[in-house]
């Protein structure tokens, strides 16, 4: 159709690399060289996407009250973060008495679990995603909730109230906010007809979801914006982390690296429901296009994938940042009242809507 | 390919987890104290029981949470392919969300949605 979306085709590199190994080599140990490669450079983006968050939080965050935030290490605090790592790094695990230490020890690997299968969900490029089930959004959902088990596991098994309190806070939250966020990925799911996240991807080749879309895709992506950032456990919605009230919530216990599990993934989760949102409403690594401009539609198609699909992402990022840094924090009667009275009627009729715009062809 | 990539990913993150975990170990400090493994109050010794009770209201939420993400869950085939079943498919879910919402406003009447 259009020459440059095929040229940045990752999937022909994909398969002649796949080829030509398997002509070297017998196939069981290419397809093996193959998931050693990606498993390294699953881990490698994670680390870097987490580190590059860190530091674009404590940028925006001082920036928005007026503050330089880190200058010190580094060329404009450039080299913080990889200070920070180090640091958390040579921290001493604590043992913990009267602890649960099975479960104790098996939440970081829960929450970091649920992250990195998300995290390899998302569309990167044209042909790049790793994981790409035809059930696509639907498993985001189901593993994303892994997580809520993981957190509610260590408030357990630490052996302390504040955990305790602060577990229970937060899984009541996810829970809740888990519905509207399916609801609002069930509106858009209908919109697009797959639940494949390439599928997603590729069906808004003429025009992202939220133009296609118009009323009830806009109603989906705010929803989806306030639930996403309470299943990120951020924002006006960190309870469980209310430091007046519960030190640090479930993660009170935890030390040194430990934690920084449970912050990582606090980082990567916000990165990752960006990285849905702006699938599922912003068209991915799908370049901007208006109908009628031929010679600006030639100009974007230039831009590759994966700088339009980080852009993208680095958007929302920004804005959940600025919610982040803006809103007062809610208290947890005020957080499941907007899920249950406010949220959830909404979902329901919204997607009574998009499926009747959808049925009668009122959607483009 | 796709589940073997599944595979690779959750090899990644045990790999991950395992590996920062050692290097942690390896590397950190250790000292023995008597008071390092009491939970931290802030300052104050604990008191009583920490497996406390806390109030039902949790449970009441996830019972409601139950049900209408098992909704969710039968409503994505329906909504995958909306398009070709058409307003007769509409009708008949229509009466499947209105048994739910039905639901809702019972749950609401009876103030289970309240945070008492």
């Amino acid at each position: 159709m259009n020459g440059f979306l095929d040229y940045y085709n990752f999937k022909p590199v994909a398969e002649w690399i796949h080829s030509s190994l398997c002509g070297v080599m017998p196939e069981g140990l290419a397809l093996f060289l193959e998931g050693l490669v990606v498993a390294v450079v699953i881990i490698l983006l994670y680390a870097i996407l987490a580190i590059a968050l860190i530091y674009m939080e404590r940028k925006v965050c001082a920036f928005f009250q007026c503050r330089l935030g880190p200058m010190r290490v580094g060329k404009w605090g450039l080299l913080q973060v990889f200070a920070d790592v180090f640091k958390i790094l040579i921290k001493e695990i604590i043992k913990l008495k009267n602890s649960d230490h099975f479960l104790y020890e098996l939440a970081p690997y829960l929450v970091i679990l649920a992250s990195i299968l998300t995290f390899s969900c998302l569309p990167w490029h044209n042909g790049m995603g790793i994981i790409d089930f035809n059930i696509g959004i639907f498993f985001v959902l189901a593993v994303s909730s892994i997580e809520v088990v993981g957190i509610l596991l260590a408030g357990w098994s630490s052996n302390s109230k504040y955990t305790l309190i602060g577990a229970m806070r937060s899984g009541a939250m996810m829970i809740s906010y888990e519905l509207s966020l399916g609801m609002a990925m069930l509106a858009m799911v209908a919109l697009s007809g797959t639940m494949s996240i390439s599928g997603i991807v590729e069906s808004q080749a003429d025009g992202w979801n939220i133009f296609k879309g118009h009323i009830p895709a806009w109603i989906a992506f705010i929803v989806y914006l306030i639930a996403g950032n309470a299943e990120a456990n951020r924002g006006p919605f960190d309870l469980a982390e209310a430091e007046q009230e519960l030190t640090a919530g479930y993660h009170t216990e935890y030390s040194g690296m430990h934690f920084g599990f449970f912050y990582l993934a606090e980082y990567l989760n916000l990165f990752i429901v960006s990285g849905i949102a702006a699938t599922v409403f912003l068209g991915g690594w799908m370049p901007l296009h208006i109908a009628g401009l031929d010679a600006f539609n030639q100009v974007m198609d230039y831009i590759p994938g994966v700088v339009w699909f980080f852009g993208k992402a680095f958007l929302i990022v920004f804005l959940l940042m600025w919610i982040k840094w803006t809103f007062p924090r809610l208290r947890i009667d005020q957080i499941l009242t907007l899920e249950w009275k406010y949220l959830i009627p909404i979902c329901l009729f919204n997607l009574l809507l998009m499926v009747v715009l959808k049925v009668y062809g009122l959607v483009f | 390919m796709n589940f073997m990539m599944f595979m690779v990913a959750i090899v990644a993150a045990l790999l991950l987890v395992t590996a920062a975990l050692i290097i942690a170990k390896a590397i950190g400090p250790r000292s023995f104290n008597k008071q390092k493994g009491e939970p931290y109050e802030c300052g104050m010794l604990t008191r009583g029981d920490t497996w406390m009770q806390f109030r039902v209201g949790y449970y009441l939420f996830s019972i409601l949470y139950l049900i209408f993400d098992v909704e969710a869950m039968f409503l994505f085939p329906w909504a995958t392919i909306v398009e070709d079943l058409g307003a007769a498919a509409l009708t008949s879910v229509l009466f499947f969300l209105g048994v739910l919402i039905l639901g809702l406003a019972y749950a609401w009447r009876k103030g289970a949605l309240e945070w008492k």
